[in-house]
């Protein structure tokens, strides 16, 4: 069995493990042992990874296998990594492992939880390895679902309408992506569904090019929180229960990305070329739209969520600047971003787990209350707004700098207009840690409240160790997707 | 044409008919003769009859074409295939009928029950099977008279009277229109005969309307938009099993014979009858999906379902290649698990809470009956097309198949229709999982049929789409224009 085939085979095995387990400790057992060996996994796979670039293996996919599925449509099960998708798996079995310990407290329905939790995971890694449109698109789908269950039954707030929002929203997009697929099938040639050989025969007519790429680039973007498709990211997210935002924010919302990036401009890229104009607007408007938003938000979750509509737009922002300083930028800031957004919404579940409120007006000096959470907010708040040192600033400045190497007027002027989000990012962040967590706490109810318990701070200092060990250095996961991201760019390019 | 009968093939060829003819003289003569013993094992009797005769029919055979009766029987390895798939439904649906039949107002009735759903099986046979249209049309007169009595087999129930007067009416009604096409036709080309009538159909005025005719008269019994208005009525009135036989065998038996029909007659008027399909697949689809989000008894919710999955498989039929054939057969094969596998659910929980239908009294049923709320998930979620579940493989399929003959825009509109249903299979689940209840559907224990039942359909559910063996199974035989 091909090492990559084991990312959703292990949330499948847990998936059945869970489902024999008798009590809450043999459900935690399961969701420790197998979170542990996705992490173990992805660690293995990125030394293995680079032990085989190191060797001169230069294919611009690596452990790749492919198996014949259905013939009469040419689909595969086939698989592959490159730098990015190493560097999302990475990330992804990260925040599996971080979410566990983030819901070690729930208390209902923990097993149909798990499960759900596990099939969603299945969906994510299987969407990391495939290099089959099919395939991909099957383990999108798998991803999105079981979101409207795991929001609907364990979210708070208006759970119901914020699951069947995002549910629909990003089915739409879906289906979406499914015409485009089968544009981009049938328009070159219906010989293959694989990723690289569509690209190597690069023979889809421009014409057909400039009907599928707005299709499938927006059906990516919902997921990608691209204005004006991302209003369900903030109901959503607010919603959602910790691990499951934590997730949905961290990872699901790089699938679009990652989408937009390796299928709409990858096997598009003509009219990739043609029509960035516009999206990059949309996705300018997205970074300053988000900052602005979350700066009036009181909700913390809201905050947060319109906070990663504005990093996420970055993300595809930086993707339409079509060089490699830039999109490798757009992968460190998806790591980046998926590390801290994870945090911060595991630290807003700790909190609001306590208070039982997440409204900044009635939260004022916790920092004596919580120390440790308090502390670790902070971190997650400085690495948000880009401080040096932290995964932020290294994201956000290889972007910025990619963004500007263009020396036209229009993307000099967007990447200034998108560089004010920096500033905004800084009002609402400091105007929130000031806020909620010095001054003088007024609620006598909460100076009764005791800090995190040993999972939660388990948790916190994996999410921090990975944050400040992407910002102190960098350079390591930075070659790599700068490696795997030039194939892609000059193949758009020419 | 030569008239002279050749007999020597009706063992060969017809084997299906034949051996589903004893399995309706058995049941009939068991009927008769049974004792008082004998008719309290009637039930998986006839269950394990049905199983013997699927296992000896599964696998299509002769592996060649053949003709009876000088033309008007025809045999094709893929009508075996439609032909087993068909049969394993009808079991499915007798598995799940246990509970109904054992109750005291209808246990007297199960004889009829057997006989009458095989024969519209077998009608349903000989129509897929006809190579005339006469052959055609008494098939599916076979199909039609007996289902109205099982439309109203609970008679008493004021409801299931009313559906079966309506049944039969509207079944008529499209079989006059039906003959008056065929009419038409053997006015315009001289001859019934599929394989003579394909050369001599140039698509004049007359022949246009004849079309049209028919396949109004076939809209009737797939329930297309707008053949469609009985159908809401008679799913809600009929017996919870006779409507889950009717929404998947009756429809996908008529299906797959309007394509047959299409390609091998009608191939020289493609043009005509796929502007009409497009049309009609637009408005079953969009109308259907609009009218079941505003359903509360699961019944009518599900005819609307129905109704716009139809709509769906005419994605296939519009095509009019050997792929989409496939794509046809597998979408009917999955629809049918998952809609079994739904009104199964529908049809145990109706017996065992005094007849609740609607989607109120399901809220709470996870907590209650977690099984069978899975069940329904799984089965609503293949329904809606969602993978890893077998429905996301057919209609996937169905789009390609549609989309590779350039019907762009129809499956772009088809594929918004996607989300729209997703909405209210959504709402069911959320009825299920989401919505409190103070007196949720007591916990009960189904009975073993029906647990076989939906075990058997989740398997197909899960599996289907997984395995690739059935569908490439399927292609080999598949033909088209």
């Amino acid at each position: 069995m091909n090492i990559l085939s084991l990312f959703p085979a292990i949330p499948l095995l847990m998936m059945l493990g869970l489902w024999i387990s008798r009590n809450t400790k043999q459900i935690h057992a399961v969701m420790v042992a197998g979170s542990s060996a996705l992490l173990a996994l992805s660690v293995y796979l990125v030394f293995a990874f680079l032990g085989m670039r190191a060797a001169g293996n230069t294919a611009e996919m690596l452990f790749t296998d492919s198996l014949v599925w259905y013939a009469p449509l040419n689909i595969h099960y086939s698989v592959g990594v490159d730098g990015i998708s190493v560097a999302m798996l990475l990330l992804s079995s990260i925040i599996v492992f971080t979410g566990t310990f983030a819901s070690w407290q729930m208390k209902t329905d923990v097993k149909e939880f798990f499960m759900w939790f596990c099939l969603l995971s299945v969906g994510v890694f299987g969407f990391f390895i495939s290099i089959d449109l099919f395939t991909m698109f099957m383990f999108y789908e798998v991803a999105l679902i079981p979101m409207y269950l795991l929001i609907g039954v364990w979210g708070t707030g208006r759970k119901e309408y914020s699951a069947m929002k995002l549910t629909l929203m990003l089915m739409g997009g879906s289906a979406l992506i499914l015409i485009g697929i089968l544009g981009i099938y049938f328009g070159s040639g219906a010989t293959t569904m694989n990723i690289l050989e569509i690209a190597a025969l690069h023979n889809i007519p421009v014409e057909m090019q400039r009907v599928w790429f707005p299709i499938v680039f927006i059906g990516f973007g919902v997921l990608g929180a691209l204005f004006p498709f991302h209003t369900w990211s903030p109901d959503g997210h607010a919603s959602a229960p910790t691990a499951v935002s934590m997730l949905h924010a961290g990872v699901l919302m790089k699938l679009g990305g990652y989408g937009c990036f390796r299928i709409a401009m990858y096997l598009l890229p003509e009219a990739a070329q043609e029509l960035s104009w516009i999206f990059i607007i949309l996705t300018t408007i997205s970074v300053v739209y988000g900052a602005f938003s979350a700066c009036v938000q009181t909700d913390l979750k809201y905050i947060n969520a319109y906070s990663s509509v504005s990093h996420c737009g970055l993300v595809l922002f930086a993707i339409l600047m079509m060089n490699a300083t830039a999109a490798t930028g757009a992968v460190l800031q998806m790591l980046s971003h998926g590390l801290m957004t994870a945090l911060f919404f595991a630290l807003i579940g700790m909190i609001y787990g306590r208070t039982h409120t997440r409204d900044i007006r009635e939260l004022s000096g916790l920092m004596r209350i919580m120390p440790f959470l308090s502390v670790c907010y902070v971190i997650a708040g400085l690495a948000n707004l880009g401080l040096p040192g932290l995964s932020g600033f290294v994201a956000e400045m290889t972007i910025f700098n990619g963004a500007f190497m263009d020396n036209d007027t229009f993307h000099r002027v967007v990447t200034i207009i998108a560089c004010t989000s920096i500033v905004i990012t800084a009002v609402y962040i400091l105007r929130l840690v000031g806020k909620i967590l010095y001054g003088t706490c007024t609620n006598p109810e909460h100076l009764k409240l005791t800090d995190a318990t040993w999972d939660e701070r388990l948790a916190v200092v994996v999410l921090i160790v990975a944050v400040a060990g992407l910002g102190l250095a960098p350079m390591w996961v930075s070659d790599m997707i700068n490696d795997s991201v030039l194939p892609i760019i000059s193949h758009i390019l020419n | 044409m030569d008239m002279e009968i050749d007999f020597s093939g009706v063992l060969t060829c017809m084997h299906t008919e034949i051996s589903l003819v004893a399995v309706i003289v058995v049941a009939f003569l068991y009927d008769l003769f049974a004792g008082k013993r004998g008719r309290e094992i009637f039930h998986p009797f006839m269950c394990i009859l049905m199983l013997l005769f699927i296992a000896a029919n599964i696998v299509p055979f002769p592996n060649e074409d053949g003709e009876l009766f000088g033309g008007m029987y025809l045999y094709k390895p893929v009508y075996g295939i439609i032909k087993s798939i068909l049969a394993i439904g009808t079991l499915i649906v007798f598995l799940q009928s246990g509970s109904w039949l054992r109750r005291e107002d209808t246990s007297f009735k199960r004889g009829e029950y057997y006989v009458l759903t095989l024969s519209t099986l077998l009608g349903m046979y000989f129509m897929i099977s006809a190579g005339h249209f006469l052959m055609f049309f008494i098939g599916m007169e076979l199909a039609t008279v007996p289902m109205a009595c099982l439309v109203a087999l609970d008679k008493y129930r004021h409801n299931s009277a009313e559906a079966g007067a309506k049944f039969i009416l509207s079944a008529l009604f499209s079989s006059g229109l039906m003959l008056y096409g065929i009419s038409f036709f053997y006015g315009t080309a001289g001859t019934l005969y599929f394989s003579d009538m394909a050369a001599r159909i140039d698509g004049n005025a007359l022949q246009i309307m004849s079309m049209v005719f028919f396949f109004a008269g076939l809209g009737f019994k797939i329930s297309l938009v707008p053949f469609h208005l009985w159908t809401a009525d008679t799913y809600q009135g009929a017996p919870t099993n006779v409507t889950s036989y009717l929404s998947v065998i009756s429809k996908g038996a008529a299906a797959f014979t309007l394509m047959v029909v299409l390609v091998k007659v009608f191939g020289n008027m493609v043009a005509q009858w796929q502007l009409m399909l497009y049309i009609v697949i637009i408005l079953s689809i969009t109308v259907a999906n609009l009218f079941a989000i505003r359903q509360k008894d699961l019944k009518r919710f599900l005819a609307f379902s129905s109704i716009s999955q139809a709509g769906y498989i005419m994605l296939a039929v519009i095509s009019g290649t050997p792929y989409g054939m496939t794509s046809l057969i597998f979408y009917v094969l999955i629809y049918m698990v998952a809609n079994l596998a739904a009104f199964g659910v529908i049809s145990t929980v109706e017996q065992h809470s005094g007849g609740k239908v609607g989607m109120d009294d399901y809220n709470g049923l996870y907590r209650t009956n977690p099984k069978l709320a899975v069940t329904m998930t799984l089965a609503l979620f293949s329904l809606a097309g969602i993978p890893p579940f077998a429905g996301f493989f057919s209609k996937f399929f169905i789009f390609a198949s549609a989309f590779e003959e350039g019907f762009h825009v129809l499956v772009f509109i088809a594929l918004i229709n996607t989300v729209i249903s997703l909405y209210y299979y959504l709402l069911v689940v959320k009825a299920m999982f989401i919505t409190p209840n103070d007196s949720p559907i007591a916990t009960f224990r189904s009975d073993c049929g029906t647990r076989i039942s939906l075990v058997l359909c989740l398997a197909g559910v899960i599996v289907l789409g997984l395995v690739s063996s059935v569908f490439d199974g399927i292609s080999l035989f598949s033909f088209g224009l």
